[in-house]
């Protein structure tokens, strides 16, 4: 029996008349790639918005590990070990790819914000152990020939996957992914298809929303379908495939 | 040309320069805060007046020695500074930019009344730096004082320099500037970049007010116009690029200081707010700025 990571418990969240996550329960198991599927509109999103504190809950309840992180600011969550990356790619354009990582890393440095803006030759030895490390991150998703150039002038597939590179300079137990793959080419998929199957050798916990079927049926251990903000079907991506539930939300009547 | 006329210009190029110098520091501090919030902080005049008739006291009533008054004089603009985001900007529920602007307006005259109570309304002369002896330079002349000024301007860039781009603290609040959304998911607190930009500008805005008074004489009420020349100079450097704005602000002086000695000293004042308005008809993101840093659009 795996352990539960994190738990969504009659997770509610209207906005004005619309009910874009409705009573919502759902089961994470930790160290599993679980795939969050369903039409357009249907939530997806928005749960990854409710579980990283981009958007508070109208009501219900989201626990990683026995914390409540309801009303948790998104910094505050990021720093519990929860990375994300969003649909439209959001890199620090006009920073350097390294500097990016960087940035991502600076919850684990030792030094306070005073401390690393005022005592420099403290801050050289930091600042060094973490432009290292973010290195390695460079190199384990082959960014590293990149690490000078500004972020902006990257192909969308790189941005993604530098995106990816600072979530994990986060050294998260919990990683969400919205649609990795969008905008990719099949190349390019192939590749983010690789680079999960790593992340989750290194233990990390992989929340992904995707459309592309083939990569989810591929990658993940578990589906969860939602439609209307509602949990319609989930269990291994076999299993998802037979439901008629969900050959009906995807398919229509 | 004859030298005497050559002189000239040497000599109005150098007055400009020292009240550029406090411009672009002026700049510098609006930019700061626009970049954390989007914002443009009116009490940015504030500061550096508080800057000034504090160093005035230190120095002339308390008699402090000037490196101990400077610091202390920066220190308790900082600390202002650190309480105005705590107290009026931090607790706002639904903080929209509109809101928020009027708010540091509010702040800007309640310092300025502050400050009257406190300094009165006459101005305070405070002694220079160095001695006030000029030295001369092909036929003009130069306070040490201005040499002060445009020293202490650059060690201010070369920090700034050095802050955001080899420290961390640094470069968290320029990706907070660039991405608020994604700086939050790397767990950065974005509230506390805005506490720290608030802290940094206060503290840039003493220093500028620091280092002019001994040459222009500080009062309550200057901080309007020294704010206004300030955002004339972060806009015509394109708001939001700190570079382009000590670039601008320095312009904006020598041009200041050119009207005034060729056309008449009483126009003096409306050069920059001339620009202001010529920069915002016809290049609203300013002469070093992208479009896309037009978020002024927003209010």
């Amino acid at each position: 029996m795996p352990n539960s990571i994190l738990r969504l418990e009659n997770l509610r969240k209207k906005f004005g008349g619309v009910v874009a996550v409705d009573d919502l329960n759902l089961v994470f198991n930790k160290g599993e790639v679980t795939a969050l599927i369903g039409p357009n509109g249907a939530g997806k999103t928005t749960v990854f918005n409710l579980i990283t504190g981009f958007v508070k809950p109208t009501a219900g309840t989201i626990l990683f590990k026995d914390i409540r992180l309801n009303h948790k600011k998104p910094h505050a969550i990021a720093a519990l070990g929860i990375g994300r990356t969003f649909q439209n790619v959001q890199v620090f354009s006009n920073m350097t790819v390294l500097e990016n990582v960087m940035v991502g890393r600076h919850l684990r440095s030792r030094n306070g914000m005073l401390m690393s803006a005022f005592l420099p030759p403290m801050l050289r030895r930091e600042e060094n152990r973490i432009r290292a490390s973010a290195q390695e991150r460079l190199v384990l998703l082959g960014l590293d020939r990149y690490a000078h150039l500004p972020a902006g002038s990257l192909p969308l597939g790189n941005q993604r996957m530098l995106e990816i590179a600072r979530a994990l300079a986060l050294e998260p137990t919990l990683l969400f992914l919205d649609e990795p793959a969008s905008g990719l080419n099949a190349r390019e998929t192939m590749a983010m298809g690789e680079l999960i199957h790593k992340i989750k050798s290194m233990n990390i916990t992989v929340i992904l929303v995707e459309h592309d079927m083939e990569l989810v049926m591929d990658i993940s251990d578990r589906v969860a379908v939602i439609n209307f903000g509602r949990l319609i079907a989930q269990g291994t991506p076999k299993e998802v495939q037979l439901n008629p539930d969900v050959i009906n939300a995807y398919l229509g009547t | 040309m004859t030298s005497s006329s050559f002189s000239d210009i040497l000599q109005f190029f150098f007055m400009g320069l020292q009240r550029g110098c406090i411009y672009a520091l002026a700049a510098m501090g609006f930019n700061m805060i626009y970049n954390a919030t989007g914002i443009i902080n009116f009490a940015q005049g504030e500061f550096v007046v508080l800057g000034g008739l504090m160093m005035v006291t230190l120095t002339m009533a308390v008699k402090l020695p000037i490196p101990l008054a400077f610091l202390s004089t920066t220190v308790f603009v900082t600390l202002v500074g650190i309480a105005m985001e705590r107290f009026t900007i931090n607790p706002v529920k639904h903080p929209t930019v509109l809101r928020l602007i009027i708010i540091t307006i509010a702040v800007s005259i309640i310092i300025k009344g502050l400050a009257m109570c406190f300094w009165g309304k006459n101005s305070h002369f405070m002694r220079h730096f160095s001695s006030t002896e000029t030295l001369d330079f092909y036929g003009a002349t130069i306070l040490p004082q201005t040499l002060w000024i445009i020293g202490i301007l650059l060690l201010i860039v070369a920090g700034y320099i050095y802050f955001f781009n080899y420290t961390m603290t640094g470069k968290c609040m320029r990706a907070c500037a660039i991405n608020r959304d994604a700086a939050r998911l790397a767990g950065i607190n974005d509230r506390k970049m805005v506490m720290l930009s608030f802290a940094l500008s206060a503290g840039i805005g003493a220093i500028a007010g620091i280092i002019i008074t001994p040459i222009i004489q500080m009062d309550y009420a200057r901080g309007a116009l020294l704010g206004i020349k300030g955002f004339g100079a972060a806009v015509l450097g394109g708001l939001g690029n700190s570079m382009g704005a000590i670039i601008a602000g320095v312009f904006i002086g020598i041009l200041e200081a050119l009207a005034a000695g060729y056309i008449s000293s009483h126009y003096m004042d409306a050069i920059a707010l001339i620009i202001l308005m010529l920069v915002l008809f016809v290049r609203p993101s300013g002469i070093f700025g992208s479009s896309e840093a037009m978020r002024l659009k927003e209010f």
